[in-house]
């Protein structure tokens, strides 16, 4: 999903001033700003991409194709993220992105990151008829600026100076963002669905040697429907998110 | 040296507000029943989901616990802590165990609208399809009955989300494997002579896995009981006192040597049969999952067992000899 949700929960008062002592080794704040800024430029690299495609070819269709490689790199790269957050819950705080911006759960974060990287391989990749239809660019275009946010939200708390401008905008955009992502994932998924049952993709049936079956079209229907539990949670615990991080604005900032 | 009449407060470990205040408490009261008269006057706390210790943030007390052996003054203060809604140990352990069983059997017999209409109530043509059922069924009565006469329980009760979860675990891996193994389509173990590809093997099962594969079942089926049974009595009726088990006259304890928990290993060995005489992927699953869930358990356990006992055997390893 599309829910810039990851490593938010304890933000709040923190993000500014004052700073704990107790920061992150200048090894691994090194490698997390590298990261970080590395992403914030891939992701800028899709989005000028995007743009670049649209006004050469005058339309917005199939501009995934423009932007398909960095979008599987970097989208994938982010399962790095899964990797230095479980090492951060191992190495207490060492790997954090700033003080006061802990990753709320390994599992939300890898939730929404294999998610993601779902959605980019075994869904867009996977069924070659449905990167044509306009719902993935709008989950990418979703993705996209959601990410460039983000990274650049990262990278600007690693080196402590964070404008509010960029806070304000990443617990904002969400707002629409996430809403404008699933739907065009669900929308991706659905196109997918009529390939998948034809060709039986991904798909395993009996009788078989080890007694096993697995119905990729079912599977993805039940996907699509677990979105129903999962987005609303997803979006009102990053409202709630947004109260707090933007209520104690008034007290700390000082940017 | 305690005589006399103590008093005890009773506060929440959370807020610290007074919830209890009791007068004339018998200096030789135990913990279990202080937890009486608390419910008495809060009757929606019943003793088996109140946590009563010393300290807000502390471990709680056990029930035998007595007043005067603790380090409280005449007016002793504990804090309280909701444990939520309990149910019984017994109880969850007879629904958990008591769906697969009944579960599997639909499968077998082919209930209407599991399968394509044209095979309601058929049986299977292939005889392990038969077998599997029958070691399926015995193992879960086997473990209903264990629940019922064997298993001495140290905790009364478990928290009321437990026995949602367990039995979401439980029946939907019953009702999976049993859905394939049962199915009209199923594919037995066959042994195939030759690997060519052109080579169709006659419909010969592969008897030897399938046989090999009982003996494994039985003998571990036959090893888990002999080691609840040797538990069993480790601790005399209604005590809750716990010693290091060793090994007995029946051979199949002698595991207690090399491993704390042979009950894990014996169950691991039995869903190892098991799937190697469906060979179905479904069933491999499940004793992979319960494999990690015992290793799990088991490790927690050789833990405390060599925290509680300076002369624990060393030899020992949590479930697997030697190994893990």
């Amino acid at each position: 999903m599309s829910a810039p949700a990851i490593g938010t929960t304890k933000t709040a008062h923190s993000d500014v001033a004052p700073k704990k002592k107790r920061g992150p080794g200048a090894l691994a704040t090194a490698y997390l700003v590298i990261y970080n800024v590395v992403m914030t430029a891939g992701w800028l690299v899709i989005a000028v991409g995007l743009v670049r495609a649209y006004l050469v070819r005058g339309s917005y269709h199939g501009l995934y194709f423009s932007i398909e490689k960095p979008l599987k790199f970097f989208q994938t790269g982010a399962l790095l993220e899964v990797i230095q957050y479980i090492s951060s819950n191992v190495m207490i705080m060492l790997c954090s992105p700033a003080p006061g911006i802990v990753p709320s759960s390994v599992v939300l974060t890898g939730f929404q990151v294999l998610s993601r990287v779902f959605l980019t391989w075994a869904v867009t990749h996977s069924v070659r008829e449905v990167q044509s239809e306009d719902s993935v660019l709008l989950f990418v275009s979703a993705w996209t600026i959601t990410e460039i946010i983000r990274y650049s939200f990262y990278t600007f708390s690693l080196l402590n100076h964070l404008p509010y401008l960029i806070k304000w905008a990443r617990y904002t955009f969400f707002l629409v963002l996430y809403p404008m992502g699933v739907t065009g994932e669900l929308l991706t998924i659905y196109a997918a669905l009529p390939y998948v049952q034809k060709t039986g993709l991904y798909s395993v049936t009996l009788p078989n040697k080890y007694n096993f079956s697995f119905d990729y079209y079912t599977f993805l229907i039940l996907t699509m429907v677990s979105y129903i539990p999962l987005f609303p949670q997803l979006y009102f615990h990053m409202m709630r998110q947004r109260k707090k991080v933007l209520a104690h604005v008034e007290e700390y900032k000082t940017e | 040296f305690k005589h006399g009449i103590c008093t005890v407060e009773i506060l929440d470990a959370k807020t610290k507000d007074k919830l209890c205040f009791l007068d004339k408490v018998e200096p030789n009261a135990t913990i279990g029943e202080i937890k009486s008269m608390f419910h008495k006057s809060h009757p929606q706390w019943y003793a088996a989901r109140q946590s009563i210790r010393l300290d807000p943030k502390g471990k709680s007390l056990k029930d035998e616990d007595v007043l005067q052996h603790l380090p409280v003054g005449t007016t002793a203060t504990f804090y309280f802590r909701d444990l939520g809604a309990q149910i019984s140990w017994v109880t969850v352990f007879l629904t958990e165990y008591g769906g697969p069983l009944l579960l599997y059997l639909m499968f077998y017999f082919r209930v209407p609208f599991i399968y394509a209409p044209k095979y309601d109530f058929t049986t299977s043509k292939h005889w392990v399809v038969h077998l599997a059922c029958m070691c399926h069924s015995f193992h879960y009565l086997k473990r209903l009955l264990e629940t019922l006469f064997v298993h001495r329980f140290s905790h009364g009760t478990m928290p009321l989300r437990n026995i949602f979860k367990n039995c979401t675990y439980y029946w939907g891996f019953a009702a999976w494997m049993a859905y394939y193994i049962n199915h009209p389509l199923y594919t037995p173990p066959i042994r195939y002579y030759i690997n060519h590809p052109l080579y169709t093997p006659p419909p010969i099962y592969g008897e030897q896995q399938v046989r090999i594969a009982l003996i494994i079942f039985l003998f571990c089926q036959v090893g888990n009981f002999s080691i609840h049974i040797a538990l069993r009595n480790l601790r005399p009726p209604g005590s809750k006192t716990r010693k290091i088990p060793y090994p007995t006259k029946n051979p199949f304890t002698w595991i207690f040597l090399l491993v704390s928990c042979p009950n894990y290993t014996y169950e691991l060995g039995s869903w190892f049969g098991f799937t190697l005489m469906t060979q179905c992927l479904p069933v491999a699953f499940f004793t992979a999952v319960g494999f990690i869930q015992m290793t799990v358990w088991a490790k927690g356990k050789h833990r405390s067992y060599l925290k509680e006992f300076r002369d624990y055997p060393p030899l020992r390893s949590p479930i697997l000899p030697f190994v893990l």
